[in-house]
């Protein structure tokens, strides 16, 4: 591995970002799951039906508890099982997804408990109905104060996009494969490359959110202790 | 759709692999807790070129996918001539990983108590060291403990990843045994409920730690976010 190596990998680049494209859009597909689930799973649990809390509850504790990669095969090998003829693509998006909105619903249900709950009194003393106290005064706040947490799991959720690798998907880890079995010595530097490729996205979708979050804040509206306890990954 | 379990048999393999996933987990935590230390210590005391020594290496194990990391270890190490075994290298990189994460929240912990606190064991004549050794480091290891517990399961989870390095833990077990029975949905189930039986016994056992060790009034100095 020398500079004959580098140069390999380097002629190589546009390959490893057009299949890092695909984890980008394992991503893309994924984060709007979890987030409208996410969202669903959280307000059942702070104003649903006791029944229907519990349930969400369930939910969240199975998607956080099982790891991600035997979620992964559950659902590639699974659906199929059920019925459900899916890409191994849709296998991966759903499963992550599904995952995620484990995650995020702990953190926006955090968010939307960190809301001062007069508020939800004060707008239905005006006459609001519950639900538009809670999608128009509520909301708003929360998810503004989940940004912080929201960003970790954002990290999180890009880096382990790379976990679709276990059933077949056609992604970086897939194609860095290919690059290593045809030149062992080089495996450090190709899996080099790929870590900086990903370093460089979470540290800009960081820097991303980090500026939503300045420009979003309201002086004297930050909640302390907002956002879910799901450790930044 | 009909659902064949085939428990009596699956069971021994699958719990052998528990054990190694256990293990694992056990292993890399240790070596987490040492070197994050040595991390945060670094980060917070350390001299500029330790500083920022520490600051690449944890906002590289923080900033990569740990497969990449694994892989790393497992197919990058051997190219440059160190080739270790599957569990050995699990472990290592699993290992390295956590460290980065617990060196920020070993740094968070020591950073949240008064600060007052260094500043009075000094003027009493102690040194640094032993300032860190009888005060400041029993607090704060009793304040690390919600995140640290959070990383625990965390990497009970992730060890699963070791599987790709060919270590039989119980992603492994359970992989081997569905190849050989085609009954994939089934055997994962399984491991799911094995996974999720262990994270239930592991949260109850921290929670009780927590509690154990909770001195009412002595919280966190500031409220940090997760």
């Amino acid at each position: 591995m020398g500079p004959d190596g580098a140069g390999l990998i380097l002629s190589q680049f546009p390959e490893f970002l057009g299949a890092t494209l695909v984890n980008l859009r394992v991503f893309a597909a994924l984060i709007p799951i979890g987030f409208a689930v996410g969202i669903g799973v959280a307000l059942a649990q702070v104003y649903g039906h006791p029944v229907v809390a519990a349930i969400a509850s369930a939910w969240e504790w199975f998607f956080r508890g099982v790891p991600a990669l035997v979620l992964l095969f559950l659902f590639f090998y699974g659906l199929g099982r059920f019925g459900l003829d899916v890409s191994a693509f849709m296998a991966g998006a759903l499963a992550m997804g599904f995952r995620s909105s484990g995650y995020q619903s702990q953190i926006f249900r955090g968010a939307i408990q960190a809301v001062p709950a007069g508020q939800v009194t004060a707008a239905r003393s005006m006459g609001m109905s519950r639900v538009q106290a809670v999608f128009t005064v509520v909301l708003p706040q929360a998810l503004r104060l989940a940004i912080p947490s929201w960003s970790n799991e954002f990290s999180s959720v890009l880096k382990d996009t790379t976990l679709v690798y276990a059933i077949g998907i056609n992604e970086v880890m897939r194609y860095a494969r290919t690059v290593y079995v045809s030149h062992a010595e080089l495996a450090m530097i190709t899996f080099l490359a790929v870590a900086l490729i990903f370093w460089v996205l979470t540290t800009l979708g960081n820097a991303g959110l980090h500026v939503l979050e300045r420009r979003l804040a309201v002086p004297g509206f930050e909640v302390r202790g907002a956002g879910g306890a799901r450790a930044d990954r | 759709m009909d659902l064949q379990f085939d428990l009596v048999n699956w069971m021994p393999q699958l719990l052998q692999g528990l054990v190694v996933t256990i293990e694992i987990t056990v292993l890399c935590i240790a070596m987490g807790i040492v070197i994050g230390l040595g991390l945060a210590m670094a980060r917070l005391y350390g001299y500029r070129p330790i500083y920022w020594l520490a600051t690449v290496y944890i906002s590289f194990f923080r900033g990569t996918p740990i497969l990449v990391q694994l892989f790393l270890v497992y197919y990058g190490l051997p190219s440059l001539g160190l080739k270790l075994a599957p569990f050995v290298a699990g472990v290592l990189a699993l290992g390295l990983n956590t460290s980065a994460y617990q060196a920020e929240y070993f740094r968070g912990a020591i950073q949240s108590l008064p600060s007052g606190q260094m500043l009075a064991a000094r003027s009493i004549g102690m040194s640094r060291f032993e300032a860190l050794r009888s005060i400041v480091l029993p607090q704060a290891l009793r304040l690390v403990i919600p995140p640290w517990s959070n990383e625990l399961i965390l990497m009970l989870k992730y060890s699963s990843i070791v599987f790709f390095a060919t270590v039989t833990d119980l992603m492994g077990a359970g992989r081997i045994i569905a190849s050989d029975t085609f009954r994939y949905f089934e055997v994962f189930i399984v491991v799911a409920l094995l996974y999720l039986a262990i994270v239930l016994v592991l949260s109850w056992g921290l929670r009780r730690l927590e509690t154990h060790i909770r001195v009412p009034g002595l919280g966190r100095a500031s409220e940090g976010s997760g």
